[in-house]
């Protein structure tokens, strides 16, 4: 994926020297291992900035929501599917975007790599399909399939769905994958271990609420935990109102989420906040034949009503 | 400087003895990384740690702290009366904390405890907590505790200094808290303090050369304030920035806090949990007026509170001890040393 950055750069250039866009959102090299910083050019000089690898996991879609400017955004699939979402739900307008598709091979997941040292990894670089890791003391070179965060492995669309350019040839999409390996694990538990899963999976959780801010649907002008008037949810690490944020949060992305893993990437606890929203997207999937951001043509199930839709829930 | 000598195969029986007059608090590795927590006999914590992910303020400012509690039973004789709870502030002593985290606490202390003000839950915990620093022997890239008013082996808040020369352990004693610990944990070999603090010299000196990132502050003091907050770069710092809380709640030194009372049925508590200056929320008036509506005033105020007003305001350096979790866990890498240096440059 390295080899698209010199194409990223000669489009955005080209965009804005000739005034197409007043903007174009891509990344810049992060000052740690393992991340890139979201970052908008708005001249050629600013462009040279840019980057492009396995580190832009972070979902660009997230920073387009009500703005009004003209914009280029480097988008791999799943930005491209948080793209289509906001244009269907009016937070966005399709002609304010030249959007420039970025085929994409996955991202590397940094809280898969730290776990794998002991010490402190200095530095991260890659080529082609291998990733060298350096710290003090070791330097080991990975497959990077062995290393993709989560949502990359089970991903089925790697190529952008909407855009005005692409940087490369499309990728071939991953096939014959066990997308819903994970969710099948727990549906196969009990109640109780259920509970204990979920339980488990939030006791680290502090509440900073970056899993919500990195995601691309949770735009809501005042977000239902910040309800002050009346208060709907408590502040503290009460774990009843962990799990409230966390499960509401959850439904409010049903038929929306794109399983883009910025909310996992983000939590600095490393907690795999996916595992909320994976249940909801099988089912979408399985109750409505519906993916999230696939088409500019069709409502999302969840805010249309159609006569056929299951309702076997109603007893 | 006063060293006393550890053994190695003393120090558990050192820790076991200190339960009997002191609550043990120290790192321990729980899922992939460390955090303090509270040890029970036997535990012991774990050093093989460059430091832990959350700081150690919540030991002495929790992030969700009951103060009060009331009943809203009218057939109680004192309901609707706020009543204080019961607290243990017991001797409690903190075992492996990071220079830089004790030093964060004379930073926050300065808020906490004022000649105006006194926040009594803080100054009762802090002042019944022992503060056994362990000296950072390798600091992380992402450390730049030594151009941030702190160093790897900086002694400000700490009682004793652990230093961990291999062959055993050279405890410098900094207050009397630190020798009090010392004689519960009957570690008493004295060492030839001498030959001791050149030991400690020489790995201090090169635990500080392993040190690769500054900051400069030299000028933030003399810029006009409303320049910089009036200055263009903040919409481009701020771009990236989602306004998630993670940067002010890992910060040893953000101290925040809002009020709130919560009841179920008829018995209610009013506790006081952490706030971030990143959230929509933490300003917003009750009229509905928000003087930090928009995400890049929420940025600058984090930025120019720690580098600028409390410069200003305290005369003592930055709101920070460069401990780096903001720059290693920040999830779009907004990164302190950059917005500093862009601060401390700008309109040069």
């Amino acid at each position: 994926m390295l080899g698209y950055i010199d194409k990223i750069k000669e489009t955005s250039n080209r965009l804005l020297k000739e005034s197409k866009v007043d903007m174009v959102m891509c990344f810049r090299k992060g000052t740690v291992p393992m991340i890139n910083e979201p970052y908008f050019a708005k001249t050629p000089d600013d462009v040279d900035h840019f980057v492009w690898d396995s580190n832009c996991g972070i979902n660009l879609a997230n920073y387009l929501a009500d703005r009004e400017e003209k914009i280029g955004i480097v988008a791999k699939g799943c930005d491209s599917r948080n793209i289509v979402t906001h244009i269907i739900e009016n937070k966005i307008k399709r002609e304010q975007l030249y959007i420039i598709g970025v085929p994409c091979r996955g991202m590397i997941d940094k809280h898969t790599i730290s776990d794998m040292f002991e010490g402190e990894i200095k530095e991260v670089t890659e080529e082609g399909s291998k990733i060298t890791v350096k710290g003090d003391g070791f330097k080991e070179t990975l497959d990077k399939k062995d290393v993709l965060q989560g949502n990359c492995t089970t991903c089925v669309n790697r190529n952008p769905v909407i855009y005005d350019e692409l940087v490369a040839d499309l990728v071939e999409e991953q096939k014959d994958l066990d997308r819903y390996a994970d969710v099948h694990k727990i549906e196969s538990m009990s109640p109780g271990e259920k509970w204990k899963y979920f339980d488990d999976l939030l006791s680290n959780c502090i509440r900073c609420y970056a899993c919500r801010n990195a995601c691309p649907l949770c735009y809501c002008p005042t977000c239902f935990v910040d309800e002050h008037r009346p208060q709907w949810v408590g502040k503290s690490i009460d774990p009843v109102d962990t799990r409230t944020f966390h499960f509401l949060r959850a439904y409010h992305c049903a038929g929306r989420c794109t399983d883009c893993g910025a909310c996992e990437r983000a939590c600095p606890m490393g907690i795999n906040v996916r595992m909320f929203t994976r249940k909801l997207e099988k089912d979408c999937m399985e109750l409505f034949g519906w993916e999230a951001g696939l088409t500019l043509e069709e409502r999302p199930p969840l805010d249309t009503y159609r006569p056929e839709d299951p309702d076997d829930f109603i007893k | 400087m006063k060293v006393i000598k550890i053994d190695k195969e003393n120090w558990a029986v050192g820790l076991e003895k200190l339960h009997a007059s002191y609550r043990l608090f120290g790192p321990v590795k729980e899922d992939n990384f460390h955090n303090f927590k509270e040890l029970d006999k036997g535990e012991q914590p774990d050093f093989n740690f460059s430091n832990t992910l959350l700081s150690p303020k919540s030991l002495v400012h929790p992030q969700s702290e009951v103060m009060f509690e009331y009943s809203l039973d009218e057939k109680q004789e004192d309901h609707h009366v706020m009543k204080e709870i019961a607290r243990d502030y017991s001797p409690r002593v903190v075992i492996g904390i990071r220079p830089c985290d004790a030093k964060a606490f004379l930073l926050v202390k300065r808020n906490f405890d004022t000649h105006e003000y006194k926040d009594p839950y803080w100054i009762k915990s802090y002042e019944a907590t022992t503060f056994v620093g362990f000296a950072c022997n390798t600091p992380a890239g992402t450390c730049f505790c030594t151009t941030a008013g702190c160093g790897p082996f900086h002694e400000d808040g700490l009682d004793l200094l652990i230093v961990d020369v291999k062959e055993h352990f050279l405890g410098i004693i900094i207050t009397k808290k630190g020798e009090n610990l010392l004689a519960a944990a009957g570690w008493n070999l004295e060492s030839d303090s001498n030959a001791a603090s050149k030991q400690i010299e020489r790995i201090k000196q090169e635990a500080e050369a392993r040190i690769t990132s500054f900051v400069s502050t030299d000028k933030l003091r003399i810029k006009t304030t409303m320049e910089l907050y009036d200055a263009p770069f903040w919409e481009d710092v701020a771009f990236s920035c989602i306004n998630c809380g993670t940067c002010t709640y890992l910060c040893p030194t953000c101290w925040c806090f809002d009020i709130q009372d919560e009841h179920h049925g008829c018995s209610g508590v009013r506790m006081r949990n952490w706030d971030s200056c990143m959230y929509p929320l933490f300003t917003q008036h009750g009229s509905g007026h928000n003087p930090r509506s928009k995400k890049m005033q929420r940025v600058r105020q984090r930025f120019m509170h720690k580098l600028k007003y409390y410069v200003d305001k305290y005369e003592n350096g930055i709101q920070c001890v460069g401990c780096g979790r903001c720059i290693r866990l920040c999830p779009v890498n907004i990164d302190i040393r950059r917005v500093c240096d862009i601060m401390n440059n700008f309109g040069d």
